[in-house]
């Protein structure tokens, strides 16, 4: 179960609105390589993975990814506060701000919605582990996109914050794949389990 | 019955206080994730069993005085607190860092 914490893992404080960034930091809420998928991914995986390390590294960086969907969220809120039309036809949000107003959908940058097609949960812990380290390194170079886009340093902070948990968490998978390697050797496992033996 | 002694009065302690929290509990988080991989690592234990030792007396500290933070870990004033604005999403909630110039 979860346990909400009423406050951000990171603040976000946007004094001026960017309904232009608005639009491309959705990308990290909805988008092929954003953080719905992210913890959809981890969270789901979680159920088949073998070795106390990985359930827990996936259990808990999956839990980490919610809280980074939250603060994408938060910025594209806070980057549409009080817009005015004129400024929303210049921006290139119009199309968004039809179909939401200024709410927030989980949505790519260029307007496709969020599918679970973004990710994979294949029950073989290795191929797993592979997928999400790809995501991570995947996920940072979004987030060096954006930062190239970005100009104002209310915005800068908390993406260069997200960019380097996404390090973080392509440096615990890695860990992660070693142990789970080394486990498999050792037991000479192949999947799915030996249905005699107990999975670890 | 619970009353709060001077709610919200101070606001520049409120958002320190939750300041202090917030780099804390980030490095709750990162040193957890080390662990799930380092589960050996004595001396980061220490560290992690200090931090939240540390964190629990903030948090006690904030609900205290200004109102609730972590559902099922905080006690309400009456009426219901929980409900209270601003929401973390909100930007009056948040506080500004900031940024050291390299
Ligand atoms: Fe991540």
């Amino acid at each position: 179960m979860w346990m909400y914490d009423k406050k951000l893992e990171y603040p976000i404080k946007i004094k001026n609105p960017d309904p232009r960034m608005a639009k491309l930091i959705i990308t990290q809420y909805g988008g092929p390589d954003g953080e719905l998928g992210a913890s959809l991914r981890y969270l789901s995986q979680r159920f088949s993975m073998v070795t106390p390390e990985a359930k827990a590294i996936l259990n808990d960086i999956g839990t980490e990814e919610l809280a980074h969907l939250e603060m994408i969220g938060t910025m594209v809120r806070q980057l549409t506060r009080g817009i005015s039309t004129k400024e929303i036809e210049e921006s290139g949000f119009a199309a968004y701000y039809v179909d939401h107003d200024t709410a927030v959908y989980p949505v790519s940058a260029s307007g496709t919605p969020f599918t679970a097609a973004y990710i994979q949960s294949k029950g073989d812990p290795i191929t797993d582990l592979y997928e999400n380290m790809a995501a991570e390194q995947k996920a940072r170079s979004t987030y060096e996109y954006l930062l190239d886009l970005a100009d104002d340093p209310d915005v800068i902070g908390p993406l260069r914050f997200l960019r380097e948990r996404e390090i973080v968490h392509f440096q615990r998978f890695g860990e992660a794949l070693r142990i789970v390697q080394d486990f498999l050797a050792e037991k000479r496992y192949s999947f799915p389990c030996d249905k005699t033996e107990p999975c670890r | 019955m619970m009353t709060r002694e001077q709610p919200c009065k101070e606001q520049p302690r409120k958002e320190q206080l939750l300041k202090e929290i917030t780099a804390l509990d980030f490095y709750i988080i990162d040193l957890h994730l080390f662990l799930d991989t380092h589960p050996g690592e004595t001396e980061a234990i220490e560290t992690y069993n200090r931090c939240v030792m540390k964190v629990k007396e903030l948090r006690e500290e904030y609900n205290r005085l200004y109102g609730m933070l972590l559902a099922n870990m905080s006690t309400s004033c009456e009426p219901w607190q929980w409900i209270e604005n601003p929401w973390p999403w909100q930007k009056k909630f948040n506080f500004e860092l900031t940024e050291e110039k390299s």
